[in-house]
């Protein structure tokens, strides 16, 4: 069976879940090889890939890489990809990867297909365009496929793979150390789940009002063990950091529960979070459009709602 | 410093956007075409950057014919001049077609600096950058929210999930914006009449040396086999609070295993 590429996404050494949905993908196309680039990589990661089914770990992680962004990645996915005839190359929708699959794309003249929700049989993707609201299917037709899938868009299972290690050398070129990495600035973080990976997403807007009023919709997402997210009104305001902002230009979501409050729904925010699974809205606005999708929805003031949903869950679990 | 701002049309937001039934494109006539708004940042960055180090700065669309209303706000802007890549051969070029496309233009025009947002309302790829600085063979300096140039050194924050990254590269560079690097001038009056003077060159594939197997519809690196609009959700339960919305929402939640 040919082999399937699939870019690992780790932070700190651990495998992020998204890898775990692309290899769970990758094993309906053909054969997985887990392509780690960067530091840290464990023993503990190699089973973490083998348990989902990688039959392959190729091993890269020289200072090239880790000292630079993005090019030597592509560097190092397009030997790999001409010396084993991959059928595919699978990586996360994530900006940096995405840029990794867009040099790879012209170094191997191959068609690239971004934002991807599923792949059917004859890799034909499948796509939700416009803010949900149109689902289009695309295919690749010059050289092999390389796919940017969405985090969350698979369900992850688990299926034994030899998981066979395979130490990867890549010449990275001078052209690729163009770009040197000064300093890496980690900026608070707290114990929260990855927006884009966690399973249920808070989201608080305009109508939360302040940034000290933001603590209400955290709480509500700790109760859930929950990311917290916010509109762009809010992050425009300063209430919250624009790292979570959910939208068009945002961060895409697409978890199993999403619920946001005093947010109105514009299109903007909808495209961010039109995929969720299950929607739940609060606003005191009855005709704001965001109780158009919403599962569920309470027509009231956040500031009632949300405490008291917060103590409802703690006292329930 | 010659900087050139790539900016693109893209159709309102706020408007119905569709596909074309007959050779599945996006359908520019359907909605008002606007400038695609993180280009707006993309210019105003180049102007800051013209207005501390001296030099010009070009517009470079690709598009048909109506993108000059996009042009002209770029210019408006106070952008110097700029360049209209338009061909029907050009007609739904994929990413790479693009790339490609703006690559031969930029090689054609010449650039210290290439500026572009990181990402487009109608595509929503955010890999042109990416392709354009491996086409030209030069750094990226990408998904920026703050750009430095001292001499020949280019020096950006690179927006990370976990903060950011400090880069450094030489010139000539691209460079993509994110929408916290700047806060867009809106034109002036002035500006508006003085856009209505300022030179815009038209380029056809020829001009720029485009290949014209490596652009276009018939010549993409993907293809979109079918689309169709999304089945509507089922419409929810909506209630007002009395009091007890949380409570009612716990219900929910527990109704669905969330708690
Ligand atoms: C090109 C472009 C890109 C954009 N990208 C994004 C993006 O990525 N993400 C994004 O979110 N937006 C984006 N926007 C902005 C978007 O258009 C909206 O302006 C934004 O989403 C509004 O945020 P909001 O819903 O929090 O605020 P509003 O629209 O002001 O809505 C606030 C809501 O809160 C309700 N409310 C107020 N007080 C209370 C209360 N006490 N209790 C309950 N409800 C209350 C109100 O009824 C109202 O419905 C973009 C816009 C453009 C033009
Ligand atoms: N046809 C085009 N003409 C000029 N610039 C473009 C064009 N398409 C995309 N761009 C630039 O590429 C950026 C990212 O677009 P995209 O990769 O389509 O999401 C935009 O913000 C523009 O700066």
């Amino acid at each position: 069976m040919s082999e399937i590429l699939v870019l690992v996404e780790h932070v700190e050494g651990q495998v992020k879940k998204v890898t775990l949905e692309l290899l769970t993908l990758a094993r309906k196309l053909g054969a997985p090889s887990a392509v780690w680039a960067g530091p840290g990589y464990t023993a503990e990661a190699q089973a973490r890939l083998a348990e989902h089914g990688a039959e392959k770990v190729y091993v890269a992680d020289s200072a090239d890489i880790a000292d630079h962004v993005v090019a030597p990645k592509a560097e190092l996915l397009a030997q790999l990809a001409t010396e084993k005839s991959a059928a595919a190359v699978l990586v996360a929708a994530t900006a940096e990867a995405k840029e990794i699959a867009a040099r790879l794309a012209i170094k191997l003249d191959a068609g690239i297909l971004t934002d991807v929700v599923g792949i059917q049989d004859g890799m034909v993707a499948e796509h939700s365009i416009f803010g949900g609201g149109v689902n289009v299917r695309a295919r690749v037709t010059k050289g092999l496929p390389i796919i940017a899938v969405r985090p969350n868009s698979t369900p992850v299972e688990a299926a034994a793979g030899a998981g066979a290690e395979e130490r990867v050398s890549v010449a990275v070129s001078d052209a690729a150390k163009a770009v040197r990495v000064v300093e890496r600035v980690k900026e608070e973080k707290g114990a929260r789940p990855e927006l884009t990976e966690a399973a249920i997403v808070v989201s608080g807007g305009r109508g939360v009002g302040s940034a000290e009023n933001f603590s209400i919709i955290e709480k509500l997402a700790d109760s859930l063990g929950a990311a917290v997210g916010a509109s762009r009104a809010a992050t425009d305001a300063g209430w919250y950091p624009h790292q979570f902002q959910v939208g068009q230009t945002g961060k895409t979501v697409s978890p199993q529960l999403y619920i946001a409050a005093g947010i109105s729904g514009a299109i903007q925010h909808r495209a961010g979070m039109q995929t969720a699974k299950t929607i739940v809205a609060i606003n005191k606005d009855p005709e704001a459009p965001i109780f158009e999708l919403a599962d569920f929805g309470v027509v009231g003031d956040l500031h009632q709602v949300v405490p008291q949903l917060t103590e409802e869950i703690a006292k329930r679990k | 410093m010659n900087i050139v701002v790539c900016v693109k049309q893209v159709p309102d937001t706020a408007t119905e956007r569709k596909l074309r039934s007959d050779d599945k494109t996006l359908d520019r006539d359907a909605a008002d075409g606007v400038i695609n708004e993180l280009c707006e940042y993309a210019v105003e960055e180049a102007l800051r950057l013209k207005e501390a180090h001296g030099g010009e700065v070009t517009v470079l669309t690709m598009g048909p014919g109506k993108a000059t209303d996009t042009i002209r706000k770029a210019l408006a802007m106070g952008a110097d001049k700029a360049v209209h890549l338009v061909d029907d051969a050009l007609h739904g070029s994929d990413a790479l077609g693009t790339s490609y496309a703006l690559a031969q233009t930029l090689k054609k025009i010449g650039f210290d600096l290439v500026v572009l947002g990181s990402e487009s309302t109608d595509a929503r790829t955010g890999v042109l950058a990416a392709m354009l600085a491996e086409r030209l063979g030069v750094p990226q300096l990408t998904f920026s929210n703050k750009v430095e140039v001292s001499g020949e050194t280019i020096t950006a924050q690179r927006v990370t999930d976990y903060g950011y990254d400090r880069v450094e590269a030489s010139l000539p560079a691209v460079v993509s914006v994110v929408e916290k690097i700047n806060e867009p001038r809106y034109p002036s009056f002035k500006g508006i009449m003085a856009a209505k003077k300022k030179p815009v060159t038209t380029f056809g594939i020829a001009d720029a040396e485009i290949d014209a197997s490596q652009v276009g519809l018939a010549n993409s690196w993907s293809e979109v086999v079918d689309f169709a609009a999304a089945p509507p959700r089922a419409a929810g339960t909506i209630v007002k609070d009395e009091g007890d919305g949380g409570v009612k929402t716990a219900d929910f939640l527990a109704s669905k295993k969330f708690v």
